[in-house]
This record gives structure tokens, sequence and C-alpha cells, in this order.
């Protein structure tokens, strides 16, 4: 948690650990010998230019790519590769940058599709809709709409996503996220195409995530004032190497970070 | 222990011990490939070119041969029947890009595909009004395609070619020659994949897209009509046939979607395939395996390599 | 405004999640089930309920198998033909060996075994997909019809090839083989879709619709959101032949009467897909409506001509079928790629703000 205009206060253990990680395509290096940690409860930026490798590294935490090289340490428990299976019920979620929703459903079901993993009556009882199924969808609604209520999107519930603007996308998709109830959320550029009002909102958001439901957050960003405000500790790639890591300030004033922007903060 | 003697030993035993029976089925294996890679081949090109998987490539192989041969049964001499069916391929494609393609320009290729179905059942229903459902036999002597075989002395006994499949061969090889070299060098062709590429980006550099796609359908037109030949030439033409471009499915697996070599690789590997499981595999499961034989051996391919033999690996950025 | 929801206010989530929340869509319900179960069988005659009716309802629970497996889980299917036989065949073996056992329970029976085949024919999905997928689904059309031939053991060696269904009775009353009547047999076979679609309806509402539907949208994410996508993939296989495999056994035991191997051939396979696309992937009702359309219509073609004075030969009938569901084919993706079903719902937004224009 953050000290309000503070110093950074260390907050709890390490959650996630990524020690060397290398990942290629082909004969493209995406990430080169990578370190960091995330601890728990913070909120943990990922910036860079682009083509730096953030997207490739979260991947690699979600379990999409193989790492040539490395290890992932998660919940203390270490391994080669993660597998998306294991990622999403040891706690993690994650956005995407192009909207990742499901198109055909509305943004309730789309929601109600994250609670998936803690839905478990059998084909017989979902087959009748009576019983220990309908209990569940009873119940795993009032939950989604703690979300939506949260999210203020009780409007668009029932519209299918694929008719809503972007930034309502992006709302819908961090509340699929959230159904979830993960330990670890991963935010891919969630301000992406959005308006000053539409980032703030966001802000707003993931702050009060971080503060209510004590998730810790890890995200790539490009705007440096994001940036700033809402992270208790930044990590920068360029090229696929880590070339600084630290508290935002320490980082914003970081020669080799100024170098990589080519002298541009913001 | 018996039946995996019959299944492992036995075969390639028979194999050895009548090696001219081997080159024979070998031979016609290679010429069903080849036919095989002609349907293909039509169903590559307009793949790369328009992205549209088009399931009714069959069906315009019989109609093709089917007008060829119906205007000859109504007295016209066999070389002005061909020229008219080329034009009847033309206006066939014209029909299909104006009433099918343009309508549906933007939409997923999985609306194409399906559209592709509905063309292929109205050519069906077409195709028997016009001419009949009844099979009929191939013009190919008034075209002045050979006869005959020629039997060759070989590995202790005889192996027959037929003239005909040579010439088959010798025709599906200049044809693919022809496309590559068509694809690759020339003005058009490149406009080709670049519409292949993306609609979008071809029109913004000022491609037509309806020109490229009624020259696309034509050329597959031409190579329906050039295999509807020379299938009808080695057996009869009826819309049976239709039920064999199925096959094309396969080949297109092992060989890609947008490769036109690997259309013939593939092919060839299909039709052999087929020939020699049919044959020296066939007795002991009963005959007519080769309705499904091509298809399974599609999907153990496609179990080691889900993009084919030639097609690229597809990596998903998400 | 006949149409109008406003004003139905749901008081808990369970209304809400109702598969019917809407009261006009519930009246309009019972209003089908009354036409269904008293006016037609009263009044229409036995041709009617034959020709039209008993197979309209099987197709459209073939047509529900289909889209449980391609509208819902975005898998292309082209073996539904084979797997209606594999439900055909497998109840005619039961009943052979076990007479005495009520036809009902094997015609569910056979559902199993055609949900067994689906599932080993689906296995490939976890490594391949779309195109590709229809290939395997191909394989298996093209193996189970050869088999349907070739392993005499399937039509108990009969020389022709065919299976005669045998009479076998429920509560005393002949539904099978040449005794049963028309209404017999459509009662049942209304009974037994009425029943499997309220099932496929609950089922496509909840948990697994929406594991479907996702894996369907972008797999990918629903592999983020823990779902397994080869048990997901698996289970849609599954469900969708056991559907299928028991709209066979309906096919061959409470309509034709018989069966020959070529009744499951490829081509029913894409009478089948047409009948998805046409009336709307990912829709209930839509594959009824699609049912209704590709059925309905050859029959119509086949007889108004004559009506109006215009004598047309069978076989010429046949083509101007295939023509016009090529077309209409074509016609419909053009016009509306969703189908009927999206057609249907855009009727009933007109008639929310009707006499409104908007």
């Amino acid at each position: 948690m953050r000290a309000p205009g503070g110093p950074e206060v260390a907050v709890g253990d390490v959650l996630l650990a990524v020690e060397n990680v290398s990942l290629s395509f082909g004969g493209v290096k995406a990430v080169s010998d990578v370190s960091f940690d995330i601890r728990r409860g913070e909120i943990r930026a990922i910036i860079g230019p682009n083509g730096a490798g953030k997207t490739s590294m979260l991947n690699v935490i979600n379990g999409f790519y193989t790492p040539q090289r490395g290890r992932i340490t998660y919940k203390g428990e270490t391994r080669r590769k993660m597998r998306p299976h294991d990622a999403a019920y040891g706690g993690i979620a994650r956005t995407f940058q192009n909207v990742a929703l499901f198109r055909g459903m509305t943004a309730l079901d789309n929601i109600m599709a994250g609670r998936t993993l803690k839905m478990h009556s059998n084909l017989i009882w979902q087959m009748l809709r009576f019983g220990p199924a309908m209990r569940e969808e009873v119940e795993h609604r009032r939950r989604v709409e703690e979300i939506i209520d949260f999210l203020k999107i009780q409007e668009i519930r029932r519209v299918p996503v694929g008719r809503l603007p972007y930034g309502l996308q992006k709302r819908v998709e961090l509340g699929r996220a959230l159904a979830m109830e993960p330990d670890l959320l991963l935010l891919d550029e969630p301000m992406a195409g959005m308006n000053l009002e539409e980032k703030e909102d966001m802000s707003r958001y993931i702050l009060d995530v971080n503060d209510h439901y004590g998730t810790t957050i890890a995200l790539i960003e490009h705007d440096m004032g994001v940036v700033m405000d809402l992270s208790d500790r930044v990590v920068v790639l360029d090229h696929g190497i880590k070339i600084a890591d630290g508290t935002p300030s320490h980082v914003k004033s970081d020669q080799a970070v100024i170098d990589a922007y080519l002298g541009v903060a913001h | 222990m018996d039946i995996l003697y019959k299944v492992f030993i036995d075969p390639f035993l028979q194999m050895g011990t009548a090696p001219d029976l081997l080159v024979q089925t070998l031979w016609e294996g290679l010429v069903a490939g080849v036919l095989y890679a002609l349907i293909a081949l039509g169903f590559v090109l307009i793949f790369k070119a328009s992205g549209v998987f088009n399931f009714a490539q069959g069906i315009m192989v019989v109609f093709a041969a089917l007008t060829l041969v119906g205007l000859h049964e109504h007295g016209i001499p066999a070389y002005v029947a061909l020229a008219l069916t080329i034009g009847v391929m033309f206006l066939l494609a014209y029909g299909v890009e104006r009433l099918m393609l343009r309508p549906l320009v933007n939409q997923p290729d999985i609306i194409l595909f399906m559209a592709t179905f509905g063309l292929t059942y109205f050519l069906i229903g077409f195709g028997e009004l016009l001419f009949g459902g009844e099979s009929k036999v191939m013009i190919a002597e008034q075209l002045g395609l050979p006869r005959g075989a020629i039997d060759v002395k070989m590995l202790g006994g005889f192996v027959a070619f037929q003239r005909i499949d040579i010439a088959a061969a010798i025709i599906a090889s200049v044809m693919v020659a022809a496309l590559a070299i068509f694809f690759q060098k020339t003005r058009i062709g490149r406009a080709l994949r670049a519409v292949a590429d993306s609609h979008r980006a071809a029109l913004s550099v000022g491609i037509s897209l309806e020109q490229i796609w009624v020259i696309v359908w034509f050329a597959a037109g031409l190579v329906a009509l050039v295999t509807g030949i020379m299938w009808g030439a080695r057996s009869d033409v009826s819309f049976a046939l239709e039920i064999i471009a199925l096959k094309a499915l396969p080949v297109l697996i092992l060989g890609g979607f947008t490769s036109i070599p690997g259309a013939i690789v593939g092919g060839v590997i299909i039709g052999i395939g087929e020939k020699l499981g049919e044959f020296y595999w066939g007795p002991l499961l009963g005959s007519g395996i080769e309705s499904w034989l091509a298809y399974v051996i599609a999907l153990i391919f496609l179990l080691f390599r889900p993009q084919g033999l030639f097609g690229e690996r597809i990596i998903e950025r998400i | 405004m006949l149409y109008r929801e406003v004003g139905q206010f749901k008081a808990n989530y369970s209304a809400d999640q109702a598969v019917f929340p809407i009261l006009q869509d519930r009246m309009g319900l019972a209003v089908i089930l009354f036409v269904a179960v008293v006016l037609i069988p009263y009044f229409g005659n036995g041709f009617f309920i034959q020709a039209v009716m008993i197979p309209f309802l099987i197709f459209s629970l073939a047509a529900i198998g289909l889209n449980l497996l391609t509208g819902y889980t975005g898998l292309l299917s082209l073996g539904t033909g084979a797997f209606m036989g594999v439900g055909a065949y497998a109840c005619y073996k039961l009943t052979t060996y076990f007479p005495g056992v009520n036809i009902l329970i094997w015609v569910i029976a056979s559902g199993f075994f055609s949900a067994a085949v689906g599932v080993v024919f689906g296995l490939p999905s976890l490594r391949i997909k779309g195109f590709y997928l229809a290939v395997a689904t191909l394989a298996a059309q093209f193996f189970l019809s050869w088999c349907f031939i070739r392993i005499p053991w399937f039509y108990n060696y009969n020389t022709s090839g065919a299976i005669e269904v045998p009479t076998r009775t429920l509560f005393g009353t002949p539904v099978t083989g040449a005794t049963a009547t028309n209404t017999t047999r459509y009662f049942v076979v209304l009974a037994i879709v009425v029943v499997m679609t309220v099932i496929a309806a609950n089922i496509v509402h909840g948990r697994i619709g929406r594991m479907w539907m996702a894996v369907r949208d972008m797999d990918l994410a629903a592999e983020l959101i823990g779902i397994r996508l080869l048990q997901t993939k698996l289970l849609a296989f599954a469900v969708s032949s056991f559907y299928c495999g028991v709209a066979g056994a309906l096919l061959v035991f409470l309509w034709y009467g018989g069966a020959e191997p070529a009744v499951f051939d490829v081509n029913l396979s894409f009478f089948i897909l047409f009948m998805v696309i046409i009336g709307g992937l990912g829709s209930l009702v839509g594959s009824f409506f699609g049912a209704a359309l590709i059925f309905v219509l050859p029959i119509v073609l086949r007889y108004l001509p004559p009506k109006f004075g215009m004598p047309i030969q069978a076989a010429t009938v046949e083509h101007i079928q295939f023509m016009t569901i090529g077309a209409l084919i074509v016609l419909f993706l053009i016009v509306e790629p969703a189908g009927l079903a999206r057609l249907w719902q855009i009727a009933k937004q007109k008639l929310r703000v009707w006499p409104f224009p908007y």
C-alpha cells in the first residue's frame, strides 16, 4: 500500500518472481534474462518503449508462452513454465491490450464467465436448472452484480459486448478479471485509447481494487502520468532487457530510462 | 498375432514379391494424386487470392465437364464446344463475383465458406436440371487426347501406362508451372497475392477487388475444366465426382491452403497412399476403404502438424 | 407495444436468470405447446403429421444437436449424419438383443453410444482448429458410413443391407413398426423433442453454455479464466452427438420405419448444417426455424405446382429443391448471416415499439 505522497513502504512478501527469463520466437529475442519480483499488495508497473517485451512478459506469467530459460515462482512454488489453467486456479487474472472479450455474449455473461472456476454444479443439475445449479447461478449472480455496481456498468448488462464502445469494453473486461477474485491481476495497457476522463475513472478503479480487495496488480502502461501516480514500484524493459527497477521517482530520473525513451518522459 | 502379421508384414511381402504390381499401383496412385492435386489447385487459387475456401470447386469440375459434353451432344464440334465452355466458366466466375462475393465483401471468412456451400448445391441442382443426372462419356478422342496403353516390360512383369494418364500428368505439370509463374512474376499475380493478404489494404492501393476476383475464379474455372476433362477421360462424368472432390480437403491439409507446390505434393501423397492402402490393406478390411482412407491419413498428419505440411505455423499474438 | 417488456420487474435473481423471463415469451410458448399438443393432432390429417410434423420435429432435434456443437461451441462438424446413424443402428441392435425392454429406453440409450463415438472423433479438437477440425468430422462421416455398409452385424446380416423396424409397444399401444399410428408416433416424438429442448435450453443458459460460447469466441481467453479446453470441447461433442443419436434413432424407428446406410451419408450432414446456418448459429429457436424452412420447403415445392396446374416431374422437383436451397443459403448469408433467429429478434424488437417506428 502507498503512504500518500510519502516514500515507498515495503509491502508484503514476494507474490511472484521471475528469474532469468528468456523468450524468443524463431530468431527474435522478445525477452532476455529478465528478473524481477512483485510483492503482495503492491501496484507494479512494467513500462518501456514499444517492442520492449512487456506483453510477452505478461504472457509468460500467464502461461501462454513458455520461456526458453528461466523460472517463475508464484506463491512459493517454482516452475519452469506456467500453465494457463494453473495460473487461473492459482489466482492470476488478466486483461488484454486488444480487449479479449467474448463477443457473442452480453456484458453480464462475460463477467459471469469469469466465475466459471468457482462454479461446480455438474451436468445433470445443469440440465434441470434446478436445485444446486440454480442456487449456484443466483449466488454467483449476486457476486457479479457487486462487481457491476463497483464498475458502474449496470445499464449495459444485457448488451452484447461487441456493440459497446471501447472504454466500456475495457471496463467489462476488468469486471471479468475481477470476477475471478484474483490474487494477482495483470493489466495490459488498461488505459489505451481512452480520453482523460476515462483514464481517471480507470485509475480510480485500479486503486480501489488494490485498496478494497487487496489485489496485487501488475500493469503495463504507456502513460507516464498514470504510472507515476498509481504504481508503488516500476520495472523498465527495453528491447527485452531490464534497464531499471525501483520506485517511480527513482526510475523517472534514471538516465538509461530517459535514453530509452529518447528523452521524452511522457 | 495373426492380425499383426496381416497388417504389418504381409502387405510388404506382397509388394516385394511382385514389384511390377507395386509399380503399377504406385503409378495409378500418382495419377490419381495428380488429379486430386488439380482440384486442390483450384481451391488454392481462390483461397490465395480471396481468402475464400471455395467448397464449390468440386462441383465446378463436374459442371465444366458436363457443359463440354452437353454442348458436344447437341452437335457442336469438339474444339468449338471447348471454347464455348471456357466462355461459360468465365460467365460463372462473373456471376459468382457479382451475386455472391460482392454482397459479402467484408464478412468473415466462415460466412463466405458457407456461401460456397450454397453455391455448390445450387450448381448441383442447376447442372442436373440442364444436363440430366446420368453419367456421360467425356469427348476425349474428339479433343485429341490419346488412348490406349503403353505396356512396359519391367521387374519381372508388365506395367501398363495408360496414355491418357501420361497426358494428364504432363498437362497438369504444365498447368502448375504456368500458374506458379503467373503468381510470382506477373503484375496481376502480385495483385492477387495482395488481395489474399488484405482486402482493405489492396483496395487502398487501387487494386480493383472485383476484377481480381473475376480473374481468379475464372482461372479456377479453367483448372476445373482441365480437371474435368482429364478425370472424365479416365472414368465417366457424373455427379459422383462431386464427392471425390471432397478428397481435395485432405490434400489441402497436407499441402497447405495457400501453396501451389504444396497442392501437388499433398495430392501425390494422398493419391499414392490411398491406392497403396486400398490395394494392399484393402482385402484385409473389406472393399471401399478409399472412401475414408484419405481423411484418416490427413487426420494423422494433422495430429502431428496441426497446420499441415506446408502451412505456416500460426503464432497467435494476443 | 405488443412486446413491451417495460414494467416487468424481477424481484430476485433467479427470476431474472430464468430461461424465459419475459411474459410474452412464456405466453407464446404456451400457445405453441397448445397448438402442438391439441390442435395439430385433432385437426391435422394423417399425411400432414407423417410427412411434415414428425420429420420436422426430428430434424429440429438434430439441428439442435449440431447447433450446440457448431453454433454454441464453434466447432464445425460435417459428421452429423454419421452420428445420427450411430444412434439409429445402436437402437436397432439394442432392441434386437433385448426386445422386451421399452423402446424409448433404447432410443435414449442409443444417444449415449452416439455420444461416445462423438467424443472419440472429437479428440483431435485439442490440437486441431477450424476448417481442419471439419476434416476430422468428415473422416468420421465417411468411416462410419463405410462401417454401416461393410459390417453386416449392424443390419443383422440382412441381405439387402437395410434394416426394418420391428413393432414395439408402449403401455400396450404400438409405437414403432407398421401398426403404430401416426398420432401415437407424433406424441412420442413430440414428448421427447420437447423434453430434450428444455434440457438444451437449461444447459445453454447456465455455466456450461457460457463455457462453450467462451471457447467459441476466444479460446485463449477462455483458457485464462480457467476453462479446460479439451474437457469443454469433448463435452460439446458428447452432448451434441447424444442429441443427434437420439434424432437418428427417432428417424428410423418413429418415422421411416426402416433405413439403408445411404440415409446417413454426407448429404444428411450438409442438410442439417444448412438448417443450422439458415436458422441461426447459436440459437435453439433458430434450429426449429431452420428445420422448418429446409425441410418444409421441398415439400411445398413438390405439392404446390400441381395445385396451380403446373405439372412437374419428381426429378425436376429435386433439382429445383437443390437450386432453391443453395440460392436461399447465399441469400440468407447476404441478408442476415445470423439467420432466421436474428430476423425473429428484429421482429420482436419492432413489436416492442409498434405502432411507433422506433
